[in-house]
């Protein structure tokens, strides 16, 4: 579903990713880790058709990126830990507003409003909403459409527990539907538990991957610290 | 062309429709068109004949400098909450992105000038309400909006955009404001259509080359 091979990308002097080979398989639900400064959001916003790689092969989807980033786009969704929202619209007004650009009916709203536990809200403004709701309306807005990718760069970002926890039902729920999904994180058990695979980000390579299936928890931080010595060898 | 209409339409529908709530913009937008308007008049007051042959600068003075306001607030509103990355992340034609922004922010300007324009024929003692003046101020603000819509979106990722916009926009704008005063200083003036019909010309011919270019490269300056 996504192939990447030997990825670069510069910010002037500043090499972020480093010949990346990365690969997704469908209906694989991925967690991306690594500290900050990894290359974790570029690889997402390139994933995502939002940035040109400076070198390499990317493809999502069987589309080439960037040429073909108009064709993708309509079967990716994306959810950022910004909320990619307007504040002075209403939730029900921001769905509708995005539906009108994915082409959907109105008929998807109430359902997704439903989905993400909003329908009670669905008239209020959206700056109005908790951290916690406004990142629950922003996943209802990335699968509006019904996108076969979902690209989620650290969508647990200023939530506390609880808020979390829900965001976590709604994440199992849509992997649950068959998408293939792309998390950025920096939660090693939560990530375990939504995950079928860790991959660990390191100086702009891949230093270590593993399936959720094959890692006992209790080993996940001496998993962490391994790839991240790895990356740095 | 109609899944470009359709976003080009929700997308100045989104715009109306938040502007209409804050009424942050406009009401920005206007005091500060009324204000402008009112120091000119005082300004101006004891010389008559100074007052008449500057009316028409006035006029797009003020008119620009509101609209450099509005196209700020405009783009900032998208880049707040990561909403550009929303934007660009929908399967439609970036294109019709720069459409539905320019056609929101010269929405935003008229309905300015619509409140301005009564305002300053009372003051200034002037008949505005001419089709030629007006199609000049319509021609005037589409020319403003499409270049400060693509220079607005192009500054959006600064830190400086508040600075860097019309520093960037006003000589980019120079051919647009120049041809603008002018046509309205010879409407003002009552001078024949002939004389007046090469700056309406320019105009036009800048509007369309303006707007053909944002199209074309909006796509490759959205671009990181």
């Amino acid at each position: 579903m996504i192939t990447v091979k030997k990825l670069v990308k510069r910010f002037g002097p500043l090499t972020v990713l480093r010949e990346l080979d990365f690969e997704v398989n469908s209906g694989e639900f991925v967690a991306l880790l690594g500290p900050n400064g990894a290359g974790k959001t570029t690889l997402l916003r390139i994933l995502s058709s939002l940035m040109r790689p400076t070198s390499g092969f990317v493809q999502v989807a069987s589309y080439r990126l960037p040429s073909q980033g108009a064709f993708l786009r309509a079967k990716l969704g994306v959810v950022s830990h910004q909320p990619l929202l307007y504040g002075d619209l209403t939730a029900a007004e921001n769905l509708q507003f995005f539906s009108k650009l994915y082409s959907i009916g109105p008929d998807r709203i109430p359902e997704i409003l439903d989905l993400v536990g909003l329908l009670p809200r669905r008239d209020d403004l959206v700056r109005t909403f908790s951290r916690g709701m406004q990142q629950r309306l922003a996943i209802g807005r990335a699968i509006l459409h019904n996108p076969s990718i979902l690209l989620l760069d650290e969508p647990h970002t200023g939530l506390d527990q609880a808020a979390g926890e829900i965001l976590d039902r709604i994440l199992k729920e849509v992997a649950l539907e068959g998408r293939t999904v792309v998390m950025t994180s920096h939660d090693l058990l939560r990530s375990a538990e939504l995950a079928s695979r860790l991959v660990l980000l390191s100086k702009g390579k891949i230093s270590s991957s593993v399936s959720t299936v094959d890692l006992d928890p209790v080993d996940l931080v001496d998993f962490y610290k391994t790839g991240l010595q790895g990356g740095q060898s | 062309m109609i899944p470009f209409l359709k976003s080009t339409a929700a997308i100045v529908w989104k715009d109306i429709k938040t502007e209409w709530r804050t009424r942050e913009n406009l009401s920005a937008m206007l005091v500060f068109s009324l204000l402008v308007i009112l120091i000119f008049n005082f300004a101006l007051e004891l010389d008559l004949r100074a007052r008449e042959s500057l009316a028409g600068g006035v006029l797009w003075a003020t008119f620009i400098f509101a609209g450099t306001i509005g196209l700020n607030r405009s783009m900032a509103v998208e880049k707040d909450r990561g909403c550009l990355d929303g934007l660009l992340l929908a399967p439609v034609d970036r294109s019709a992105i720069f459409v539905g922004k320019t056609v929101g922010n010269l929405f935003f300007m008229l309905v300015v000038e619509a409140i301005v324009l009564p305002v300053y024929s009372f003051l200034y003692g002037i008949s505005v309400f001419q089709p030629g003046f007006l199609l000049v101020v319509l021609l005037g603000s589409i020319g403003y909006s499409a270049v400060g819509t693509l220079l607005a979106t192009m500054v959006v990722q600064t830190r400086t955009r508040d600075i860097l916009l019309p520093i960037l926009l006003f000589p980019l704008t120079l051919p647009v404001v120049i041809a603008a005063v002018k046509a309205s200083q010879g409407f003002i003036q009552s001078v024949p259509f002939a004389e007046i019909s090469v700056w309406v010309n320019i105009l036009i011919t800048y509007d369309l080359i303006f707007l053909a270019v944002a199209i074309m490269v909006f796509d490759y300056i959205l671009e990181e």
